[in-house]
């Protein structure tokens, strides 16, 4: 369990980050909510960090639904990330995915995407 | 008929007669005239039979006016809907054939589009598209509009959309194709597609795919 500012245990997020050299992999397996998708993204910040990280990889292939909070904070996530020194790729967009996000105008500019895990990784170590 | 007073039998009837002649090339204002002369037809009958009454007479042409002018009515509206049916699924088959996805190199689509292109089958085609893109694993897509006639700013504006959509999936979009007089429409107004790749032909755009994904394609000398 982990624990906020404030002392209280919070639920074990439902991603799994996991370590492949110098890259992160993480793996979301259903929708998170604003207050996941924030502690995420402060999590994997932090990790960029203390383990030196040059790459992060978001899998996102289990969700049939992204928000424009989740997608914008992706992209807040690759711009602070890149500030850190770390390149992030989204990979696994579903096309039903691809198609809301394009017709609710959220762009994510900053943030490479790539079809799935392979080419991901592939992107990361070019 | 008229005894009965069926709707609905007269309805089947009526659907059933539209279906035998619509194959033959009927026109509709042939179907409504026959009908309204039967009609016709069948009133003067009634004028000859009842003569004599004038009362009776009046009582007869109030029960039949109206189912007449009904029976009129459903075979006119039976036959409009009976074409309208032909026309939608011939719209539905057009739909289905008009929009292929083609694979041509390992990890390479073309989508060739041709006829008119608005903004509910720019849809359906990123749809497929996208689907395309994820069954092939594809990396480029060359999206050829040779064959489409005129774009106007909506249209632009969904290629732009379906270019957004397919880089989100991980996959480059250039498109080629675009005629003199659509690069003017474009330019006049005002849509940017500064930001899409364009090559002018569609055999300019699947050479610029190939380089791009490490193909190299050479002319094999002749032996004789």
């Amino acid at each position: 369990m982990t624990t906020d500012g404030a002392g209280n245990t919070l639920a074990p997020l439902p991603a799994s980050i996991l370590t492949q050299g110098p890259h992160l992999i993480v793996s979301i397996h259903t929708a998170l909510d604003d207050e996941q998708l924030v502690r995420l993204q402060r999590d994997l910040l932090d990790r960029v960090g203390s383990q030196r990280c040059r790459g992060i990889l978001i899998d996102v292939a289990a969700l049939d639904v992204l928000d424009s909070f989740a997608a914008r904070t992706l992209g807040n996530l690759a711009y602070m990330a890149r500030l850190r020194g770390a390149r992030t790729v989204v990979v696994g967009i579903a096309p039903d995915v691809a198609m809301a996000l394009v017709r609710l105008a959220v762009h994510m500019p900053l943030v490479q995407t790539a079809l799935d895990l392979e080419e991901g990784l592939q992107w990361l170590s070019a | 008929m008229l005894e009965t007073g069926s709707v609905e039998a007269l309805q089947h009837y009526a659907r059933d007669l539209s279906e035998r002649i619509i194959p033959r090339g009927v026109e509709t204002h042939e179907v409504v005239g026959i009908v309204l002369l039967l009609r016709d037809v069948l009133a003067r009958s009634l004028f000859e039979k009842y003569r004599e009454d004038f009362d009776l007479l009046n009582r007869v042409l109030d029960a039949y006016e109206p189912a007449a002018n009904r029976i009129a009515n459903t075979v006119a509206v039976s036959f409009v809907e009976q074409r309208e049916r032909v026309i939608r699924d011939q719209q539905d088959a057009l739909l289905e054939l008009s929009t292929p996805v083609l694979q041509v190199r390992e990890r390479l689509l073309i989508l060739p589009i041709i006829g008119v292109l608005d903004t509910a089958r720019a849809l359906q085609l990123t749809e497929q598209l996208l689907h395309g893109i994820r069954a092939h694993r594809a990396k480029l897509v060359v999206i050829d509009i040779t064959g489409v006639p005129n774009v106007d700013e909506a249209v632009a504006n969904s290629l732009v959309d379906t270019v957004t959509a397919s880089r989100l999936m991980g996959a480059d979009v250039i498109i080629t194709g675009l005629s003199s007089d659509i690069a003017q429409t474009l330019v006049t107004i005002g849509v940017d597609l500064s930001k899409m790749h364009t090559v002018g032909d569609l055999q300019g755009g699947i050479e610029e795919a190939e380089r791009q994904l490490g193909f190299r394609v050479s002319k094999v000398p002749d032996d004789h």
